[in-house]
């Protein structure tokens, strides 16, 4: 681009352009955050938020009064409790209160996040640096494997951990023999970081290939290797890639209803598995679940805000560009 | 003898030696392929017992198992971490020069396919091929590794880095999804073939053909809807005062669970004789209506409710994404096209737009997969009740409850093909991106 402005020698004239400037920038800036736009935003965000808001109050009172009038009656016939919480952690379905399987749940998200990202790190990496033939190929290969449903693997996967494999009659693996563990969570970990692979390979491969090749060369020209490379040059870099996908995947596994049902034994299962059964046989106890749901609420949004700075950069790598 | 290659010279030795290297390869692959058929056509052994070194992978599950879920994590993770840690250091020494790294590339290249091999226990009668086979792999990938063309210890380090990911990819996921291609040709029992039948049961029974109908619902309207809310939002409030706030408060859904989101709206829609305790029915009976059955509506009515909750929890995605998007778009554009005169619309559409437009792709495939794949709603609000079930939860149901995977697996494979049109766009794309580049 080439700017040909003639060059403004004249003080007062410098000023009366910087003034004019003021005016059209407050202008633009008033413009962008019209009336009318922000009373639809706060419209949106006053939608959003009732639902969420309902379930807190209800979660506050007693059992008796929620199963008989709408939680809005809060605000005519105040009565509070906090019962519904203490009761929620000591209840739960047939093999395990909601406070057993919310300690199962941290069992498996923490190791099922870190896994997939550390092995998904490795081979990004090889993806983005290291030349060999059929890359490319192959990288969007992996990209696509996007494609498979989790569910058309769950069936073969789970065969596969339990029966083990067998070929015409040859038996190559024995399967795992987990059944009498009292906290199995081997299976579920195993299961999420594959799940987890084609997804994690992408981003963090988008991020770990924009790290300027200078800082490589360099790194190289003073005799690093690989491995040197990639865990103080390329890990400390692509923290902000590495966070964001791990908030992701902490959520996703922590929300995760179906991969545990499958993988999990019966006194391993998560908190979304109790809480789905919370309710009673009836459906009569949905203040017990309304406790419960923020129970479990809580550690998702404790990941996010505390994680929450590196979040979008990372997750924007690659993206951006038009 | 100018522009000839004599014989002997150090370029005609390179070249053969490829040819032969190329040659070598080959001939210890098929060997490898031999091996394995071998193994297979044995006659099997019924009274064969599982063997390992004393220790293998399922000792340390079942050993970890049996700790306090508390405990286990650290231990895992540690465990994890000295594998991960011993990868790296190989990486970092195995390719030096010298004749010490050269007998650690060799010794690595036979022991850790033999260990990576006995840790998952094989059968006494299999695992002296599979022994074979490890070791043969081994010598392939050293002997592969020493005469690349890159130097040795290229393809050594390579297939460090790569193993770990491949390995769970291959077994994970394209070993199960080969199999479910399979059974969805096979009949209940996955013992007899039937041909197309299990896709003919999909388009014509009931639960079926509904699922199909539903996922179709919902794949076109749970991304739009979603990303054009996101999007509106995040204009709204971009540069807005309290935007933080605004934006907490529409990202928070995506934080719960579908299993909480469930629990939420039944709050929303619930149904019942005389007063009412969900809102909506409450809503509707303040102006004198009469309240409905919202998840029992039919058709399309229950589909339209399952919908909105889980556009309630991705229209903050959508949201967060765009969002920062935007504020990538460098402001000069838009101050220089208002100062043209452009309107507010006229900048969204003609700046605005163009500029997150990769954004907004990702953001589509993101979400209109996340809903071709949606079990939990379905499950936790409806369990598929007067046909609000979607293929996802209906694979599920199928096999859970009616023990039939043909059906199910040619329901993921009608998934599959669902899902198959957007990666090809998205791949196209990513082409596109990099010639640019």
């Amino acid at each position: 681009m080439v700017i040909d402005a003639q060059p403004v020698l004249d003080r007062k004239a410098v000023r009366a352009v910087a003034r004019e400037t003021r005016r059209n920038e407050n202008e633009v800036q008033k413009r962008l955050t019209s009336k009318g736009a922000t009373i639809a935003a706060i419209i949106i965000a006053f939608v959003w938020t009732i639902p969420t808001f309902g379930l807190l109050v209800t979660s506050f009172r007693p059992g008796a009064d929620s199963t008989t009038s709408g939680w809005w009656t809060i605000f005519v016939n105040p009565n509070f409790t906090l019962e519904n919480y203490g009761e929620a952690l000591n209840s739960g379905g047939t093999a395990l209160t909601l406070g057993d399987s919310f300690l199962n749940s941290l069992a498996i998200a923490i190791p099922a996040t870190l896994i997939p990202i550390a092995i998904a790190t490795l081979a990004a990496y090889a993806f983005a640096w290291i030349p060999f033939w059929g890359r490319s190929a192959v990288f969007v290969f992996v990209f696509a494997l996007q494609i498979v449903p989790i569910q058309m693997a769950l069936v073969p996967l789970l065969s596969l951990f339990s029966k083990g494999l067998t070929i015409n009659g040859v038996g190559i693996f024995p399967g795992f023999t987990l059944r009498d563990a009292d906290h199995s969570f081997a299976t579920v970990w195993i299961a999420h970081a594959v799940f987890a692979m084609p997804l994690a390979i992408f981003l963090l491969h988008n991020f770990i290939a924009e790290i300027p090749s200078e800082l490589i060369e360099a790194a190289r020209v003073d005799g690093a290797g690989h491995g040197q490379i990639f865990f103080r040059i390329i890990l400390p870099l692509s923290m902000p890639a590495i966070a964001s996908f791990a908030i992701f995947q902490f959520i996703w596994v922590w929300n995760d209803l179906l991969v545990a049902t499958i993988f999990a034994p019966s006194s391993s299962l998560p908190l979304t598995q109790t809480l789905n059964s919370l309710s009673g046989s009836w459906g009569d106890k949905w203040y017990l679940q309304s406790a419960g749901a923020f129970i479990s609420i809580i550690v998702p949004l404790i990941v996010f805000f505390s994680l929450q700075r590196f979040f979008v950069r990372g997750l924007l790598a690659g993206a951006t560009k038009g | 003898m100018a522009g000839t290659v004599a014989a002997g010279s150090p370029q005609m030795d390179r070249r053969l030696s490829r040819r032969v290297t190329g040659t070598i390869l080959a001939v210890a692959g098929v060997l490898i392929v031999a091996l394995f058929i071998f193994m297979v056509t044995r006659a099997p052994n019924d009274d064969a017992l599982p063997v390992s070194l004393g220790f293998s992978l399922n000792n340390f599950f079942v050993w970890i198992g049996a700790l306090n879920p508390l405990v286990q994590i650290p231990i895992v993770v540690v465990v994890f971490g000295l594998v991960i840690g011993a990868i790296v250091l190989l990486i970092e020494y195995a390719p030096r020069p010298g004749r010490i790294y050269f007998w650690l590339r060799l010794v690595a290249c036979f022991v850790i396919p033999f260990i990576a091999f006995m840790v998952l226990r094989p059968y006494q009668n299999a695992a002296v091929y599979i022994v074979a086979i490890a070791l043969l792999a081994g010598a392939l990938l050293f002997f592969a590794d020493y005469r690349a063309r890159q130097g040795s210890g290229y393809a050594f380090q390579l297939a460090l880095f790569l193993a770990p990911a491949t390995i769970l990819i291959l077994v994970g996921l394209i070993y199960p999804a080969l199999s479910t291609v399979v059974a969805s040709f096979l009949d209940k029992t996955g013992k007899e073939f039937v041909g197309l039948g299990n896709y003919v049961w999909v388009f014509t029974n009931p639960d079926g053909f509904w699922s199909v109908i539903n996922t179709l619902i919902w794949a076109v309207f749970a991304p739009t809807v979603s990303i054009v809310l996101g999007l509106a939002y995040a204009v709204f409030i971009d540069r807005a005062r309290g935007e933080r706030v605004l934006k907490v408060l529409v990202f928070m859904p995506v934080a719960i669970s579908f299993v909480g989101a469930g629990i939420i709206f039944k709050f929303i829609y619930d149904y019942r004789e005389g007063q009412q305790i969900g809102l909506l029915n409450a809503i509707i009976q303040m102006f004198g209506g009469q309240p409905v059955s919202w998840l029992d509506a039919q058709p399309f009515i229950n589909t339209l409710c399952l919908l909105v909750v889980f556009i309630w929890t991705q229209t903050g995605f959508a949201m967060v994404f765009l969002s920062a998007a935007i504020k990538a778009v460098p402001i000069e554009q838009t101050e220089a096209a208002s100062l043209d005169g452009a309107n507010a619309w006229q900048r969204f559409r003609n700046i605005t737009v163009p500029g997150i437009r990769s954004s907004l792709i990702v953001v589509l495939t993101t979400i209109t997969i996340a809903s071709l794949k949606v079990y939990d709603i379905v499950a936790v609000m409806t369990g598929g009740r007067s046909n609000s079930t979607v293929v996802a939860f209906e694979m599920v149901n199928q096999q859970q409850r009616f023990q039939s995977y043909g059906h199910s697996s040619a329901l993921a494979f009608v998934l599959f093909l669902f899902v198959m049109p957007l990666i090809v766009y998205n791949v196209r794309q990513m082409r596109k991106q990099k010639e640019v580049r």
